[in-house]
């Protein structure tokens, strides 16, 4: 049974990518994850922390040990009161970027999760939420 | 605590060698479980503790079994469910570790309340009940180990039937028999690329003979793997491929890009041999013994 | 700040990654890298990732980016050692890594950097 459920943690600069890298492996390894999905995860979360630094200006991180109908998985939120995105259509297309690129970010990051979900209003910020499911 | 389960643990803590005692010599009848004296002091160990379990359960958690304060409780009859599946106990068996509990308890309750009915009807219902919970619990436990049985040996079978062949020296072959799934798939580049890195091969063909159909989902999965394989180091060739699986693949729009592709699995290898350069020359052949010309053994001498 | 050394090998340069990269890791290592190829004429480049449990984008462009720059110096670039688990992630996010030749380990490796530039150099002979 994992002793934690939610932790939180902030991204300001792109040290802090590897920060966040580090504490979801942990969490992945502690809820029995296997490597390939291990890997999974972590890659999506790395795109999606470098993408709240860049792009966001910096933010948030909550990460979820949950429960669903039985399988066990972990929820991934990152948050920032960034500039937002416009086109959302446009920015989950790979390839595409602005300056230094939201390129394979956001396309990537859902390719490898189970779910994904992202909110976003220009001049307000940006969520986006991913879950792997074991 | 609810008056009824307060007699029941006052029952627990007053009278706890006496049930104990009884317990024990109700769960050693019959079973061969408490037989041997291992057996009987294991079994004396495990009740002993689960009427600590109970004590600590009754004092905050009610009858609602799944609730916290149950937890040591629970973890017990994990224990000795598991423990008792190992030996081939059914788990009607192991919830009679539970349910063979109610006699003592009973005579305990009915001692304490023999004058007061109404009390004795309202404990001896939340005991029978507390009891049945517990005891189903068990047989949830036995589901859950079964189900985890089942699910490793799924897993199993789909390593077995997805054989990685180390056909020469660098070279893999992988034939590929029925449908391409993604859990399949996961499970198929896993241990393709796990050969690669063991075995340190160059070339791996995929043969795709024993696949009947494939879909666009089949083919991207085919790519993926391919394309894992070459960020290793390692080229694919795709080989077994049969005239209707050509047809879907071009209608379907599927792009092979860089991908050889070889009608027969010997093909690929001629390939494979040639990349590697390496050539395959003749020479006489060996015939077997019994058809060779040789003079018999026990001749003697000239 | 770290920066993730440089190995002579005969006409080769190895660097061996072994820490997760972060930006200015990666932009020290371009420097040193250009700077070395043209100092030691180096004919090749082996990149060793197979310490790297995660590749992700940013460090997959560095990839590409340092496969381009030695192109450009004449150098040819070998990624080597990436592993089971990262492969399949990098094919899932979709990081084509074009131009980024691959190899198993450093000894495939640098065969496969001799067979390259062979194959070059009587390429630039050939005067069209």
């Amino acid at each position: 049974m994992p002793t934690f459920t939610s932790e939180q943690r902030l991204i300001r600069s792109t040290e802090d990518v590897l920060g966040v890298r580090q504490m979801v492996r942990a969490r992945a390894v502690e809820l029995g994850f296997n490597l390939v999905d291990q890997t999974k995860i972590v890659t999506a979360a790395s795109e999606l922390a470098r993408n709240t630094v860049q792009h966001g200006g910096g933010g948030a991180v909550t990460v979820e040990a949950v429960e669903e109908g039985g399988r066990k998985g972990l929820r991934l939120t990152f948050e920032d009161r960034g500039p937002g995105i416009a086109d959302l259509d446009l920015a989950m297309k790979d390839g595409f970027s602005t300056a230094g690129g939201l390129g394979l970010g956001l396309g990537g990051a859902r390719r490898l999760s189970s779910e994904f979900t992202i909110d976003s209003k220009p001049g307000e910020g940006t969520r986006v939420t991913i879950v792997r499911w074991r | 605590m609810a008056e009824e389960l307060e007699v029941l643990h006052q029952a627990l803590t007053d009278d706890e060698a006496w049930i104990l005692e009884t317990w024990l010599d109700g769960q050693a009848d019959g079973a061969g479980f408490g037989a041997t004296r291992a057996g009987r002091g294991e079994l004396a160990a495990h009740s002993r503790r689960f009427l600590e379990g109970l004590r600590d359960g009754l004092k905050s958690g009610g009858t609602d079994v799944m609730a916290t304060p149950w937890e040591p409780a629970r973890q017990l009859l994990e224990e000795v469910a598991l423990a008792r599946t190992e030996r081939g106990y059914s788990p009607a068996e192991t919830a009679q570790f539970v349910f063979s509990l109610k006699q003592p308890l009973f005579e305990r309750l009915r001692e304490r309340l023999a004058d007061r009915p109404a009390a004795l009807a309202a404990a001896t219902w939340s005991t029978s009940l507390l009891l049945d919970r517990l005891g189903l619990f068990t047989t949830e436990i036995y589901q859950r180990g079964r189900e985890q049985v089942i699910m490793r040996q799924q897993q199993e079978m789909i390593e077995l039937s997805t054989p990685v062949v180390t056909l020469w020296d660098g070279v893999l072959a992988l034939p590929i028999i029925g449908t391409l799934d993604s859990s399949r798939t996961q499970v198929v580049m896993e241990s393709l690329l796990q050969r690669i890195v063991d075995s340190g091969a160059s070339i791996a063909i995929i043969d795709i003979t024993g696949v009947p159909t494939v879909d666009t989902l089949t083919a991207q999965h085919l790519l993926k793997t391919v394309a894992a394989a070459r960020l290793m180091g390692a080229d694919c060739i795709i080989s077994g491929i049969r005239p209707q699986i050509a047809q879907t693949i071009v209608h379907l729009g599927v792009d092979l890009g860089t991908v050889i592709t070889k009608a027969t699995l010997a093909d690929a290898f001629a390939v494979a041999l040639r990349r590697l350069g390496l050539t395959v020359t003749r020479r006489p052949p060996v015939l077997p013994r019994e058809t060779r010309q040789e003079p018999p053994s026990d001749s003697g001498g000239a | 700040m770290e920066r993730i050394p440089i190995l002579k090998m005969g006409p080769y340069l190895l660097v061996t990654i072994q820490v997760d990269m972060h930006d200015r890791v990666a932009l020290g290592l371009q420097d040193d890298l250009t700077q070395k190829i043209v100092q030691a004429r180096a004919k090749g480049v082996l990149i060793d990732i197979s310490a790297l449990d995660v590749v992700d984008s940013f460090i997959g462009r560095t990839l590409a980016d340092i496969a381009a720059m030695s192109r450009v110096l004449d150098a040819e670039t070998v990624v080597v050692g990436m592993r089971p688990a990262v492969a399949i992630t990098l094919v899932e996010l979709g990081l084509p890594l074009t131009g980024v030749r691959t190899a198993l380990n450093v000894e495939r490796g640098m065969a496969l950097l001799e067979a390259a530039i062979t194959r070059r150099e009587d390429g630039d002979a050939d005067i069209h």
